[in-house]
C-alpha cells in the first residue's frame, strides 16, 4: 500500500490530470499490440527515446536556464561503454541488458568534470564550453583505437524475431521515457528543483539567499548525463552499431533543444510533447523525402516556435485557456485590504495617493536625489 | 550593548577606483544602524563586500567575533546576515510563495507557514499564488523584505529601502523595521531619504569616498560639518558668503 508520504507527493495532480496521463500511458502500453507493424515500432522507439533525452536536458538545461548544447556526449558515451563492455567482456545474448546502469555511471561520471569545468561560467560561455566538450569526445571517438576508430562498435546479436524484434525496445524505451519525465516531475516539485529554477532567474541572488549554486547545478548536470547516457546504452542496443558521427551527432543536441523549446523550456510536459511531435516527423521526412529536407524543415521549425511561441505550445497553451476561463474576472487578487496595511509611522508624513504604488522607476535608487535629499533634511 | 557587525580597515578597489579605504564600522546588536553617504561614496560596495558578492583588497569583516572576510554568500547568509538589494532582486518566474521558499531554511510544511506569516506581515499575503514579475516594484520591495526576513536572519542589511517607493509605503517599511527591531532584531541601513533615516536610526554612520567621515547619534551626525561638506561637495560657509554677497549684489 502505498504510504501517505507518496500520496502527499502526487496530491499535486488534479483528478482529471492524473486520468489523462493514466490514458496516455494505457495508450503507450498498447501502442506495440494495436500497431505491430515495425515500421510504426520503430517510430514508437525513437519517439520514446528523444522523450527520455529531452526530459533530462530539460531538467537540467531547462529548469536552471544553463543551455547545454553537449548532451550528446553522454549520449554517445553510453553507447561507447556498452560496446566497449560487452566486446571486453565477451558479454552476448539478452545478458547485455545488465549492462545498461554501466552506461549511466559513465554519463554520471563525465558530467562530474565536465560540469566542474564548464559550469564555472555562464550563458554563451556556457553553451560553447559544452560544444567545445562535445567536439573533444568526437575527435577521442574517431582516434582512439578502443573505441574502433571510425567503424566504430556493434552490439552483440539478438536473437529476436524480426516482426516483434522492436518491442522490447519499444517497452525499454517506454520505461526510461517514463523515468524520465517521473524524476522531473519531482525535481520540479522539490526544493531542488526550486532552487534551479531560482539560479534560472537571478543565480547571484539565490547565492545570496543561502543556495550552494555550484552543487545544485552540478547535481542536475549529473542526473542528466546518467539519464542522458542509460538510454545512448539502449539505442546502441537498438541500432547495433555506434560510430563518432552517430554516437557523438551534433543534430542531436540542436534536436533536442528544440523538442523542450517548441514544447516549453521548463516544463515537464513541454519537452515530451516537443519529442512526439519532432522525432517521428523527423523519422518520417528523412524516410520518404531526400534527406536534407528534414534538415531544414528541423532549422525552419526551430524559427517559426522561437518567433511565434518563445516560450512553447504548453506555456502559450495554458495562457490561452486560462485568458479563455478567467475573462471578465481579475487576474491577480486584489489590493491588500486596508486594515492589513501599516499606520503611518510618526515622524513621517503621510502622502497617500500622492503617487502610485509602483509608480515610481527602478532609476530613482542612487542616482536619485542624494543631493536634493541633502539638502532638505540635513 | 555588544559588536554584532564589523569591519576592519576594508579596502576595495575596482581597477584604479579606489571605492573603500579603510573602511571601519560598527553595528551595535539590537540596534538600527545607517550608512549615508554621497553617491558613489562606497555605501553598496560595502555591503558587497560583507555579504561576499565582493572580495576585500585589505582588512577583516567580522560577525559577532567570527571572522568572515571574504567567504561567499550563501555562507555569509547561513552564517546570519541577509541583505536586499538597492534595486530589487526577485524572481520573477516564480511566484511569490516560491520566492519565500527560496530563501527558507525550514522544513517543508514549517517553510509554508513560515513564509505566509512573513507575507501577511509586510501585508502581500494575497499575492502569494501570483507571479514575482507581475508585481509592483513597491510590492517587490516588500516581497524581498519578506523573503530576507523568512530565513530569521541575525543581522538584515537594507539597501535604499525607501528607494523609489511612495510616501505611505515608506511609512510601512519603517513600521516594519521598528516592529522587527523592537523584537530584538539588528539592521543596517544604506538610505538617502533622510527623513527614513533620521527618524529610524540609532546610529548613523557617513562615509565619503570610500572612507568614514562621522559616526554617532543622527542629531550629532546632522550637524557635523564633515558630513555637510561631504553631502553638499563644498564649504557650507563659503557657499553661505558666496550667496550673501550675490544676494547683496542683486539687491544694489
Amino acid at each position: 500500500m502505498a504510504s501517505p508520504k507518496i500520496l502527499s507527493r502526487f496530491s499535486g495532480l488534479t483528478g482529471l490530470r492524473l486520468a489523462g496521463i493514466v490514458v496516455l500511458l494505457a495508450g503507450a502500453l498498447a501502442f506495440p499490440v494495436l500497431f505491430p507493424n515495425p515500421v510504426l515500432t520503430n517510430y514508437g522507439v525513437f519517439a520514446l527515446i528523444f522523450v527520455a533525452v529531452a526530459s533530462a536536458w530539460n531538467f537540467f538545461s531547462g529548469f536552471s536556464g544553463y543551455i547545454s548544447l553537449g548532451n550528446a556526449v553522454f549520449f554517445g558515451s553510453g553507447a561507447y561503454a556498452l560496446g566497449i563492455a560487452a566486446r571486453d567482456w565477451h558479454v552476448t545474448g539478452i545478458g547485455v541488458f545488465a549492462l545498461l546502469p554501466l552506461s549511466a555511471a559513465v554519463g554520471a561520471l563525465i558530467a562530474v568534470p565536465f560540469g566542474l569545468i564548464a559550469l564555472r561560467v555562464r550563458r554563451h560561455t556556457f553553451i560553447v564550453i559544452t560544444i567545445a566538450v562535445f567536439f573533444i569526445f568526437q575527435l577521442m571517438a574517431y582516434n582512439f583505437s578502443f573505441t574502433g576508430g571510425t567503424t566504430g562498435l556493434d552490439a552483440p546479436f539478438l536473437p529476436w524475431a524480426a516482426q516483434t524484434y522492436n518491442n522490447p525496445f519499444y517497452y525499454i524505451a517506454l520505461g526510461c521515457a517514463v523515468g524520465a519525465i517521473v524524476l522531473s516531475w519531482l525535481i520540479r516539485r522539490s526544493r531542488f528543483g526550486l532552487q534551479l529554477r531560482a539560479i534560472r532567474d537571478d543565480e547571484d541572488r539565490a547565492r545570496g539567499l543561502g543556495v550552494r549554486a555550484m552543487r545544485v547545478k552540478l547535481s542536475a548536470f549529473v542526473l542528466s548525463g546518467a539519464v542522458t547516457g542509460l538510454v545512448g546504452g539502449v539505442w546502441f542496443f537498438y541500432l547495433t552499431q555506434v560510430q563518432p558521427p552517430s554516437g557523438f551527432d551534433p543534430l542531436f543536441d540542436l534536436s533536442v533543444v528544440l523538442m523542450a523549446f517548441l514544447g516549453g523550456l521548463g516544463t515537464v510536459s513541454g519537452p515530451v510533447l516537443g519529442a512526439l511531435i519532432i522525432e517521428p516527423g523527423q523519422l518520417y521526412l528523412t524516410a520518404n523525402t531526400n534527406g536534407y529536407i528534414s534538415e531544414i524543415l528541423l532549422g525552419s521549425l526551430f524559427l517559426v516556435a522561437v518567433l511565434l511561441m518563445p516560450r512553447g505550445i504548453i506555456p502559450t497553451g495554458g495562457e490561452y485557456i486560462r485568458r479563455l476561463t478567467t475573462r471578465g474576472r481579475a487576474a491577480i487578487p486584489a489590493a491588500v485590504p486596508a486594515s492589513q496595511r501599516a499606520p503611518a509611522s510618526p515622524g513621517l508624513r503621510s502622502d497617500e495617493g500622492a503617487t502610485r504604488e509602483g509608480d515610481a522607476g527602478e532609476g530613482e535608487g542612487e542616482a536619485g536625489g542624494a543631493r536634493r535629499q541633502a539638502g532638505k533634511a540635513l | 550593548m555588544s559588536v554584532l557587525l564589523r569591519t576592519e580597515g576594508v579596502h576595495k578597489s575596482y581597477g584604479g577606483v579606489r571605492a573603500l579605504d579603510t573602511c571601519t564600522i560598527e553595528v551595535g546588536e539590537g540596534t538600527v544602524a545607517g550608512l549615508i553617504g554621497p553617491n558613489g561614496s562606497g555605501k553598496t560596495t560595502l555591503f558587497n563586500v560583507i555579504t561576499g558578492y565582493a572580495k576585500a583588497d585589505a582588512g577583516q569583516v567580522y560577525l559577532a567575533d567570527r571572522r568572515i572576510t571574504n567567504i561567499a554568500p550563501d555562507k555569509v547568509f547561513a552564517l546570519g546576515i541577509g541583505r536586499t538589494f538597492q534595486l530589487t532582486r526577485i524572481f520573477p518566474s516564480l511566484t511569490v510563495m516560491e520566492n519565500m521558499l527560496v530563501a527558507s531554511q525550514h522544513s517543508r510544511s514549517g517553510a509554508r507557514k513560515r513564509a505566509m506569516e512573513q507575507l501577511e506581515f509586510v501585508g502581500i499575503a494575497g499575492y502569494h499564488a501570483s507571479l514575482a514579475g507581475t508585481l509592483s516594484y513597491g510590492q517587490r520591495k516588500l516581497l524581498e523584505l519578506a523573503y530576507v526576513l523568512v530565513a530569521d536572519p541575525t543581522i538584515v542589511l537594507l539597501d535604499e529601502p525607501a528607494g523609489g517607493v511612495n510616501l505611505s509605503l515608506v511609512n510601512q517599511i519603517a513600521a516594519r523595521i521598528r516592529e522587527l527591531n523592537a523584537a530584538g532584531k539588528t539592521f543596517l541601513i544604506v538610505e538617502h531619504n533622510m527623513e527614513f533615516v533620521m527618524g529610524l536610526c540609532h546610529q548613523v554612520t557617513v562615509l565619503d569616498s570610500g572612507t568614514v567621515v562621522a559616526t554617532g547619534p543622527p542629531d550629532i551626525v546632522r550637524t557635523d560639518r564633515r558630513v555637510l561638506d561631504a553631502y553638499l561637495g563644498e564649504d557650507i560657509e563659503e557657499a553661505e558668503e558666496d550667496s550673501g554677497e550675490a544676494d547683496d549684489g542683486a539687491s544694489q
